[in-house]
């Protein structure tokens, strides 16, 4: 590997200090870990628009939260045991983003709200997500479709908001587009494995396909970046032998409050004990 | 990608090496199965890499790589035992040479 120079990496070790060194014997303690927030300016820059700001948090927010869940309901039942550490991986990477813009909400719209009070304590009528996101968990193909339209749309997103105005945003934008690039990169490896795959995967490719089709028209509205996105999944759906069905919109936003009827019961198992012990410290 | 037509029903085995930041080689971490190399490497970024442990990751099919044998061992190993003339510690570094 040209990047193993030696006298490179000495120069690295002997820069970096003491601990330089020993690089063989603690292989699997990390090092150099980082608070995604760190020299953020957390005060509300003036002149901006805080309920605007809060909502927009909100939403991406409830995005992430109830795509993390939808993940993690692979936990035990992943085809692979790589797999299942991959989409738990995911699922919590999106938990991560999530619990960080609801705290930016709270601080933002006034109540002073934690993340728990968001996450647990809100009913599905005041969740503000796409309902792309809350569709049950389907087989794998209908997972990797969902995660590939999903990633795709919040890293179109994300890379616009490392320009926000709000510092936190943009560094949670900023750190988000690095985790959003890697799911949906696994995402379209695997959608091309699948779709150019058997007969099998490609059947459940394509009925995927046809599932989450609908549920397009709603993301574009909720963030215009519809030709990068189209320009993405053409490339992965024609990759993988398969074609981007076009139908007809289902009506109604998820922005607006309008939920399908998945919402209320993944709400409910997510919120139970939260709701059953509204003092608990954790 | 594989280039054959019929589908395999197993996944073959990969070990996996990682360098660390400031490691100056890869180390053996561990081993996962993988339906190809691409797969194998992004299997390895998703189960060896999550505490923050390297910058760099190999992975090579375990049926590729050739091993000493057990049954080997003595005469591959102990002849070196008492050969302490071929340790370079016979002559001083100075200490402000680096790594040789």
């Amino acid at each position: 590997m040209s990047d193993d120079h030696v006298y490179l990496s000495l120069a690295q070790g002997q820069d970096a200090g003491a601990d330089g060194g020993e690089g063989d014997a603690r292989w699997a303690f990390g090092t150099g870990f980082e608070d995604p927030l760190h020299g953020v300016d957390t005060a509300v820059p003036a002149g901006l628009d805080t309920a605007e700001l809060a909502a927009r948090c909100l939403a991406l927010a409830d995005d992430a939260l109830v795509s993390a869940q939808r993940l993690a309901e692979w936990t035990t039942r992943a085809p692979e045991l790589e797999e299942e550490v991959a989409l738990a991986n995911i699922g919590l990477d999106l938990l991560g983003q999530a619990r960080l813009l609801y705290a930016r909400c709270g601080q933002v719209d006034g109540t002073g709200r934690g993340e728990d009070a968001y996450a647990y304590f809100r009913d599905a009528a005041d969740f503000r997500n796409v309902r792309l996101a809350e569709l049950p968990r389907g087989d794998f193909a209908f997972t990797i479709v969902r995660l590939l339209v999903l990633s795709g749309w919040r890293l179109a997103e994300f890379q616009r908001l490392t320009d926000s105005p709000d510092p936190v945003l943009a560094a949670v934008a900023a750190k988000g587009t690095r985790e959003l690039t890697y799911h949906r990169q696994y995402a379209a490896e695997w959608a091309v494995r699948l779709g150019d795959g058997t007969e099998e995967s490609h059947r459940r490719m394509r009925a995927a396909l046809d599932a989450v089709a609908p549920y397009l028209e709603e993301l574009f509205a909720a963030c215009d970046v519809r030709e990068e996105v189209t320009a993405v999944l053409a490339q992965v759906t024609e990759a993988a032998g398969l074609t981007m069905p076009a139908g007809a919109a289902l009506p109604g936003a998820g922005r607006d409050g309008t939920h399908t009827a998945h919402l209320a019961p993944l709400l409910a198992e997510l919120q139970s004990v939260a709701r059953a012990h509204p003092e608990a410290a954790w | 990608m594989s280039d054959t037509k019929v589908p395999r029903g197993d996944w073959p085995l990969y070990e996996v090496f990682v360098r660390g930041k400031r490691g100056l080689n890869h180390v053996h971490v561990g081993s996962l199965h993988a339906a190809d190399d691409r797969m194998a490497l992004t299997h390895a970024r998703d189960l060896y890499t999550r505490r923050n442990e390297g910058v760099s990751i190999w992975v090579v099919r375990s049926d590729l790589i050739t091993a000493s044998t057990r049954d080997e061992r003595d005469p591959f190993f102990d002849p070196s035992a008492d050969k302490v003339y071929r340790h370079p510690t016979f002559y001083d570094i100075p200490d402000d040479v680096p790594h040789i």
